[in-house]
């Protein structure tokens, strides 16, 4: 490769103003879930016991970052009408092999997550970053994208698999948390955060707190 | 491998209650929220929406079914001579295809035969190629081992549950539009609480 088609090397190295700003965005003032409304799809599910919750919030975050290294590696040979097949087929490849994976390695939790490792392919999330970023910025910049979009993702599944393993259960991540003579003294689970209902609810009140922090508000 | 795979053996009339309200694919498997939330502003597109769903997923179900009864699955090749092939690793890359393949041929058909329709649908039936809830349809039909009259059954009564889920959120989001709602909570987070409502109302279908 001629040095001419090599992107101009930015002031402050790999980990310049600029990089950071593009993981720490999406981590708050412009989170994936509670700001651009995406992802939303395929992810509550998962959300009943933590341990889920993390494992697919890890699997997402892999996923972006690698579909939008790639995707921005080769972003100026796609065809523009092809492009959505492109990049449907890039992220299929990199969910097979975080499947593959999973089944390998972790085979209990791969068959409770059942088809929603799969489901990441259309994952607004992946394809919303790819078309928003990835097809108009330099590969490093958007892999840290795909991270740091990834996170903003994990953080929100993660407190809401927490609430709801809790609450739900009395457990984190399978240790009994809520003590036993709570329940001697007349506790009871709360079956309603296990059920889907209650995952929509808390949701909707983490969107709350954050907006009411973040200060931003729809029309 | 000569066995071939056990279907499931429920009724179908069980498969579509249950498909419909019991476990409505949108409100208790969470899919297809992206253009549930995008689309429920108003009530004629997502009536629109809804209706493109039923239609592609009637279409993507059993053509699934058939790739993975017949490519796919554990010793699905039989019929060509390999007995031992499992591509079913090719699984996902095969079925978001073939969906984004249907979705565009009935796309030209559409706009070939019923130019009316077309414009009613048109715009919403790219959007239909990345919803979660055509691929996650396809996915439950393997995972369950449904046969073919289950499959079509499964594809129309997922289809025809998360139309009934959008349409009634769309006119309750219509009503809402007067209400005094605190400003964090307008648009998404409402929407939320208020979906959250509607999964309680149909969980309580259980059991029939």
């Amino acid at each position: 490769m001629t040095a001419t088609a090599t992107p101009p090397v930015k002031k402050g190295g790999l980990f310049g103003p600029d990089e950071i700003k593009v993981i720490k965005d999406p981590l708050w003032d412009n989170n994936p879930i509670a700001f651009q409304i995406l992802g939303i799809c395929s992810s509550l599910a998962v959300t009943t016991r933590l341990d889920k919750a993390l494992v697919m919030g890890i699997g997402v975050t892999l996923v972006t970052a690698l579909a939008n290294l790639i995707i921005s590696t080769i972003r100026n040979f796609i065809p523009n009408k092809i492009r959505i097949i492109v990049q449907l087929v890039v992220v299929s490849g990199v969910v097979i092999v975080f499947d593959q994976f999973l089944k390998a390695y972790m085979f209990d939790l791969s068959k409770q997550l059942s088809v929603f490792v799969g489901l990441i392919i259309t994952n607004c999330i992946v394809m919303g970053r790819l078309e928003a970023y990835a097809m108009s910025n330099p590969p490093w910049r958007s892999f840290l994208d795909g991270i740091g979009n990834g996170l903003g993702y994990l953080w929100i599944l993660a407190v809401v698999g927490t609430v709801r393993e809790i609450l739900g259960s009395g457990k984190l991540l399978g240790a009994q948390v809520i003590p036993q003579s709570l329940y001697e003294a007349g506790y009871v689970n709360n079956g309603l955060m296990v059920l889907a209902p209650g995952a929509f609810i808390l949701l909707g009140i983490i969107v709350w707190v954050q907006r009411s922090i973040s200060g931003y508000s729809e029309k | 491998m000569t066995a071939m795979l056990a279907f499931s053996d429920e009724g179908l009339l069980s498969v579509l209650l249950k498909s419909i309200f019991v476990e409505n694919i949108l409100l208790s498997f969470f899919l297809g929220m992206c253009s549930y939330l995008a689309v429920s502003k108003r009530v004629d597109s997502a009536i629109g929406l809804g209706i493109a769903v039923i239609f592609v997923q009637v279409l993507t179900v059993p053509m699934n079914w058939a790739l993975e009864e017949f490519v796919l699955g554990p010793g699905a090749l039989a019929w060509a001579g390999v007995p031992d092939s499992d591509l079913s690793y090719l699984l996902f890359l095969t079925f978001i295809a073939s969906i984004a393949a249907v979705v565009q041929v009935v796309e030209m058909a559409v706009d070939k035969f019923s130019p009316k329709l077309y414009a009613a649908l048109g715009i919403f039936l790219p959007l239909i190629a990345v919803n979660c809830a055509i691929l996650g349809g396809s996915l439950f039909m393997v995972e369950r081992k449904y046969d073919f009259a289950q499959a079509v059954t499964y594809g129309f009564g997922s289809g025809f549950g998360w139309a009934l889920a959008i349409v009634s959120m769309a006119t309750i989001r219509w009503r809402m539009r007067t209400a005094h709602v605190p400003a964090p909570l307008k648009g998404l987070g409402i929407t939320f609480i208020t979906t959250g409502l509607v999964a309680m109302a149909f969980m309580t279908f259980s059991g029939i």
